[in-house]
């Protein structure tokens, strides 16, 4: 049977693809930011997933603000990268496992999540960086991955309880998946920031080490926020916070913490890398 | 017709993007959106007002996508995501957009930035189980 290993997190801001493309990763200002991912790429190293589901949201790849999915998983066989409007040189296309991701379609259907399934899906950099910094950039990706993506656009958005309510929907669909398969959750974005109006730079630190040190062992007190709320205190684009509650919702309820990092700012944001481990006791 | 009020609408300097401003800046960010296309991008610049009218981007819309004034769009309802695909190969950054929106220069703006991350290790460590580096 499928098994969960762990859960990984992730800013998934277009500079850190930046950086990494150009090299830049031991520049002053990115050196601490990229040190910090040595233990959660180690990590990765020892337990070998073979498949990571990557928590994200899109920008304005794949979908447009015509139709909106609250959330959508990639059914298919690969997803490939593509230009966002910038002319980047898009990176390799991701392998997918799609007997997988509709085994986890019908589970999360069932559970009374009614999840938009695409048979095609372009990943942007919200889904693209985290893979880089934490695997590296290849042109055969280390890892298979289904994409999960998550509306923090177009607003409403789902609330932090509902990500955690699907994150443990994810857990159930994974773990009754009858192949023997190592599956690592990462969940993207965050932590505070905005980028527009006169409260553009709002990086609240204080709040984001509350977040991680929460998200880690007492998740249900970020369901108890309402958007309204966390936006206030981590910014309009901070929303993304609430993709790191489906990682958490899908593992144990007690965890094993392996890594915490957190660096501000990086662009325009605070951002934190968390490694949990299922303990399977 | 009445747009519904939220709890949010007070949050200062704030734009929430919800439906009540998706729906009136919904041709700008259509628009923004086909920049992804190369050859969008070119068919914009070889005329960009044809472009606009293409896209139905009329009005004050129109007057300012062919200013290129980044910030009236932002404030006039265009997205932060699709107007990034029109404004950073044009030169101008997220930050640039923050600043203005402000009211001070870029540098001033980074600056600030800079300085959420003063005494941030003594934090980390009074939190306990963070890397440090």
């Amino acid at each position: 049977m499928a098994r969960i290993v762990g859960g990984v997190t992730s800013s998934h801001i277009p500079a850190v693809g930046n950086a990494i493309a150009q090299g830049l990763t031991q520049q002053p200002y990115w050196k601490r930011f990229f040190d910090g991912y040595e233990p959660a790429k180690a990590w990765l190293r020892k337990h070998k997933p073979d498949v990571a589901i990557v928590v994200y949201n899109d920008h304005g790849l794949n979908f447009f603000l015509d139709k909106v999915p609250t959330f959508a998983l990639g059914c298919a066989d690969t997803y490939d990268n593509a230009d966002e409007g910038w002319a980047l040189k898009p990176v390799a296309p991701f392998k997918g496992h799609a007997p997988f991701s509709w085994h986890i379609a019908e589970k999360l259907v069932e559970q009374e999540f009614d999840v938009c399934t695409c048979q095609e899906m372009k990943v942007d950099h919200g889904f693209v960086n985290p893979i880089r910094a934490l695997y590296g950039t290849h042109d055969e990706w280390p890892v298979v991955t289904i994409p999960l993506a998550v509306n923090t656009v177009q607003h409403p958005v789902p609330t932090a309880l509902r990500c955690f309510k699907l994150g443990k929907a994810l857990r159930t669909a994974i773990e009754s998946y009858e192949e023997d398969l190592k599956v690592v959750v990462i969940g993207t974005g965050g932590l505070s920031h905005q980028l527009q109006g006169e409260r553009a730079g709002l990086i609240d630190v204080d709040f984001d080490l509350e977040c991680i040190d929460r998200i880690a062992s007492d998740p249900d007190w970020l369901t108890r926020f309402t958007n309204s709320q966390i936006m206030r205190r981590t910014g309009t684009e901070g929303i993304e916070t609430i993709m790191w509650l489906v990682m958490r919702g899908a593992l144990q309820e007690n965890v094993k913490v392996i890594h915490k990092h957190y660096h501000a700012p990086i662009s325009n944001t605070g951002a934190g890398v968390l490694v949990l481990e299922n303990t399977f006791v | 017709m009445t747009w519904t009020k939220h709890d949010y609408e007070d949050i200062p300097g704030t734009y929430v993007f919800d439906g009540r401003h998706a729906h009136g800046s919904y041709p700008v960010n259509k628009l923004l959106f086909s920049f992804c296309d190369e050859a969008n991008r070119n068919e914009f610049d070889r005329d960009p007002s044809a472009y606009c009218d293409k896209y139905g981007v009329t009005g004050r819309y129109k007057a300012l996508v062919l200013e290129q004034d980044f910030l009236g769009m932002l404030r006039a309802g265009a997205n932060i995501y699709y107007l990034a695909k029109m404004a950073i190969p044009r030169g101008t950054s997220v930050q640039d957009a923050g600043a203005r929106f402000q009211g001070v220069t870029t540098k001033e703006f980074q600056d600030k930035l800079l300085s959420k991350g003063d005494g941030l290790e003594e934090k980390l460590q009074a939190r306990g189980g963070y890397w440090i580096g």
